[in-house]
């Protein structure tokens, strides 16, 4: 786990995503993002398990196999995520 | 039995991407071999290849960027521009009717490379979900079939440099069988620093550091080949069926195959080309014609003298004393593994239709290999049958027919 | 006229057993072959178990120099390939080699050499621009799987049509299904066709682990692969492979030969869908199984038992069980269903032919292998699993399917060779 990472907000776990999931030219992010269900924004469960690799590394975040497979929107992912990371507000 | 056409064509090609870009440079002469810059190639014995550069981003779905390698986005490039071509794209053939046939040789090495570096460098949990498909030998049919949405019957092959025409004799296999269309062919490369040193590792590739001394077949001065990535896509249709859907044009016709395997090296007894001799023959016999039908020849043209000879003293013992035309459009691009024989049929159907036979560059004809090479500039000529030859490492044999489209 | 085609020899290098009795043995013994993986240390990933082969290279008549130079899953095809042609009972002056071809199906082909010379030349992953000089001479061996087709080919003395089929995990049939149409049309009248992998690896560990398809249950190694079970959580990496002599059906007549069974009917479907997922519906596996099927011209309801991909993900179970449904209507719920994936894992692009030859062994043993560690099967899974003991059928019909990574969906059937053909 990187110790110099930013703080791990909606912006920064939209960014991530795209980096690790391409983005879907049908569906560019802007405005609110954060309950749109991924489907929608076109990412499948692949997209969420390459987002975990990075989350993981990056920020120690692991997430289990039916969290991978049931979150259904960056929000929910967002909260997944920040239960394990203390520092995050 | 109806004959089975080519309805669709798309080509990924050092010298040009897509089959016009392609077909003009080769008219042209233009190589697109070139010192690599995919790395710095400094530190390897060969330094030469055909590389083909682009930026994916504007040309595929962001979604497939992340997951696919360099040779897998060509290949969807070159299957979109087929299905175009053959005017299939808007769902009117049944989707469990359109099959995937592709042929492979090494994978999305590429990909690969990256993530045994991840693993190896950094840790296991580095390693990205994508590497469980996006490196593997079937990534290409199983993508093309997602993005166009196709369910039919597909398959992989991989018989190194031979395996892209088997791929389409498959595909022509499938659609004997009843399946409406089949896209098939084979894009292939492995430009990093771990594919290079694999395909130099048995001491096949030219060293020469000026293209224009390079992968010089059937030449006295050949001292190797130069690897190129690229390679074809086309489609193929029962003729009946793409008259009755109204198939804008038929491209040509694949009228014959056959492939067959050398036995073990012995350097007691070298190639003679038997093995070939006898796919070739064989090829004919699956096509009804006679050697004396065939108008011109594209050659595998391995590059190395001895692989050379081989294949001369199979194309002479076949043709005889007839000085059959014999092309090598391949010295432009470099040999491009399972994506060479689908473009020598690209290529092969262009030059039918168009009446012109490419030539072959960089290169001077040793005479006592007894071949009619086309070299310098194209030759005019009303051909209306191809015999196209690969081979594979390990001593893959294959060879192909094609036909004029009327 | 139709040629049809029949096998008459078979060889097996399998978790549990080399050869095709102690693989046969440990079937119907409902014996599992998993455990925590010794070839090399496993603990930094996420799942540490897997279905090793105990194979000695030596032992099986491999040359030292052959042994050095060849990829494990070239090896098992070498010794599978032998076992085969030897179970034929053709003799080598029997083979006319431009009438005989090769098929080896492999999912990953020479992997794990690949990665370990990978780690010589990048000198353990320091170096992205790798070392020419550490590459061994026969590096382009394992860069191109189809030297392993070409290996088994000069073993056996096939100069017909040799090529390697890779379509990830369904590479086990349609390399049988591939040899099948080589033989029906006329090219061959024999084929050596099967499948290898060995693919234990830290590269293939990592990449499972990324995607959570491999099982965590490493605290139970022995019980770890559980298809159609409630708490199943992955499929066990496993590795093997099986080949068969297969001969067009006059041909293996004609020298009086034993024929295990006739293979009816196979076909082949994408789902055009995912890379790695599956609908739910199972659509296109069930478009497979209808069209092998009507191949064999079988109807649905005269199938006798059902070899399923059965690899203990949830997703594969499901989708599975949705596509039998569909492809055999109520006679589904009245035909045993049966993971062998259960005891000896998922060895990739090699289990397709693993489980053909379990089918073939079924036939003619006339019992049905079981599908271990099934105690308490997911209610969305309610077909007849053969739980945990074999059971004794007249097999006359059996179907066998696979289902693979870039949404392809195969399945074959067997029948007695006797009734094959139209």
């Amino acid at each position: 786990m990187s110790e110099h990472m930013p703080e791990l907000t909606i912006d920064r776990l939209a960014r991530v995503m795209r980096e690790c999931a391409g983005e879907d030219e049908a569906a560019a992010f802007d405005g609110d993002i954060a309950h749109v269900p991924l489907a929608e924004l076109g990412y499948d469960s692949l997209a969420v398990m390459e987002t975990a690799v990075r989350l993981q590394n990056e920020y120690g975040v692991h997430l289990t196999d039916d969290e991978i497979f049931g979150v259904e929107s960056l929000a929910e992912l967002l909260a997944l995520a920040r239960r394990q990371i203390p520092a995050a507000s | 039995m109806s004959a089975v056409a080519v309805t669709g064509m798309g080509v990924v090609a050092p010298n040009g991407l897509g089959t016009e870009a392609y077909w003009k440079a080769t008219l042209a002469a233009v190589s697109g071999i070139g010192r690599i810059t995919r790395f710095d190639p400094e530190r390897y014995p060969a330094t030469l290849a055909g590389e083909v550069d682009l930026d994916p981003t504007d040309r595929l779905p962001g979604r497939l960027i992340p997951q696919t390698d360099h040779s897998t986005r060509l290949s969807l490039l070159a299957a979109e521009e087929a299905i175009r071509d053959a005017g299939i794209d808007a769902g009117e053939l049944p989707d469990d009717q359109v099959g995937v046939v592709t042929a492979s040789s090494a994978g999305g090495f590429e990909f690969g490379h990256r993530e045994l570096d991840k693993l190896w460098r950094k840790g296991p949990e580095y390693v990205s979900a994508y590497q469980s498909f996006a490196w593997f030998y079937a990534v290409n049919t199983g993508q093309i079939s997602i993005r166009h949405g196709l369910r039919g019957p597909s398959g992989v092959l991989v018989a190194d440099q031979a395996g892209g025409l088997d791929a389409i004799a498959q595909a022509r296999r499938l659609v004997r069988r009843g399946v409406s269309a089949v896209l098939t062919g084979a894009v292939d490369g492995s430009l990093c620093p771990w594919g290079w040193i694999a395909q130099s590792s048995g001491g096949r590739l030219s060293g020469a550091a000026d293209p224009a001394l390079a992968y010089r077949p059937f030449d006295a001065e050949a001292d190797g080949y130069v690897p190129g990535e690229g390679g074809a896509i086309l489609v193929l249709e029962e003729a009946d069926g793409a008259r009755a859907r109204g198939a804008e044009r038929v491209r040509g016709y694949v009228l014959g195959h056959a492939a067959t395997f050398d036995r073990r090296p012995d350097s007691a007894a070298p190639d003679t080309g038997r093995g070939l001799r006898r796919a070739v023959e064989l090829a004919l016999d699956d096509s009804g014609l006679r050697p004396d039908d065939i108008d011109v020849v594209f050659a595998d043209a391995a590059g190395t003298p001895a692989l050379d000879r081989a294949e001369a003293a199979a194309l002479t013992a076949v043709f005889g004393d007839r000085p059959v035309p014999v092309s090598v459009p391949k010295t432009m691009t470099g040999r491009m593994c399972a994506g060479a024989g689908p473009l020598d049929v690209v290529t092969a159907l262009l030059a039918i239709e168009s009446g012109q036979i490419p030539p072959a560059v960089h290169t001077s004809p040793a005479a006592h290999y007894g071949l009619n090479l086309v070299v310098g500039r194209p030759l005019t000529l009303a051909a209306r049958t191809a015999l196209i030859v690969a081979r594979g490492f390990h001593g893959f044999n294959s060879a192909m027919v094609v036909g004029a489209a009327d | 006229m139709h040629r049809d085609v029949v096998i008459s020899g078979i060889g097996v290098v399998s978790p549990g057993g080399i050869g095709v009795k102690p693989f046969w043995d440990l079937l119907v013994s409902g014996r599992t072959a998993t455990r925590t993986i010794t070839r090399f240390d496993a603990s930094p990933f996420r799942s540490t178990v897997a279905a090793e082969c105990d194979f000695d290279a030596a032992a099986e008549g491999l040359d030292p120099e052959d042994v050095s130079r060849l990829d494990r899953a070239t090896q098992f095809a070498l010794v599978a390939a032998r076992q085969a042609l030897k179970d034929s009972g053709l003799a080598p002056e029997e083979l006319d080699p431009c009438r005989t071809g090769v098929t080896i199906g492999s999912a990953v082909g020479c992997t794990t050499s690949l990665e370990r010379e990978y780690v010589a030349v990048s000198h353990a992953g320091r170096d992205w621009l790798v070392d020419p000089d550490r590459a061994v001479p026969h590096l382009y061996d394992y860069y191109v799987p189809s030297s392993m087709a070409a290996e088994v080919a000069w073993a056996s003395g096939a100069e017909g049509p040799v090529q390697v089929v890779s379509t990830g995990c369904t590479s086990g049939l349609d390399s049988v299904g591939h040899a099948v149409r080589l033989i029906e049309e006329g090219v061959s009248d024999v084929m050596i066709a099967g499948a290898t992998d060995a693919p234990i690896s830290p590269i293939t560990l990592a990449c499972f682990d990324a995607i959570r398809a491999t099982t965590p249950r490493n605290d139970e190694p022995t019980t770890a692969s559980r298809p159609f079970d409630r708490t199943r959580n992955g499929f066990v990496l496993g590795e093997g492979c099986a080949v068969f002599v297969l001969e067009e059906r006059e041909h293996a007549r004609a020298r009086d030969a034993h024929v295990y069974a006739a293979v009816g009917g196979f076909a082949s479907r994408c789902n055009a869908y995912h890379m790695t997922g599956l609908r739910p519906d199972g659509k296109e596996m069930a478009a497979a199984i209808a069209a092998a099927l009507d191949e064999a011209g079988v109807a649905p309801d005269a199938v006798d038992y059902v070899n399923a991909h059965g690899s203990g993900t949830k997703q594969n179970d499901r989708h599975e069980t949705a596509a039998f449904k569909r492809a055999l209507g109520d006679h589904a719920r009245r035909t045993p269903v049966s993971s062998i994936k259960s005891m000896i894992g998922h060895s990739l692009g090699a289990i397709g032919s693993l489980e053909i030859a379990a089918c073939a062994l079924a036939m003619e043993n006339g019992a049905i292998p079981p599908t271990a560690n099934l105690h308490d099967p997911d209610p969305e899974c309610d077909l007849d699993y053969v739980p945990l003991v074999a059971r004794e059928a007249a097999l006359d019909t059996v179907l066998t399917v696979g289902s693979g990574f870039g949404g392809f969906q195969s399945a074959m059937v067997l029948t007695r060779p006797g009734r094959v053909g139209r």
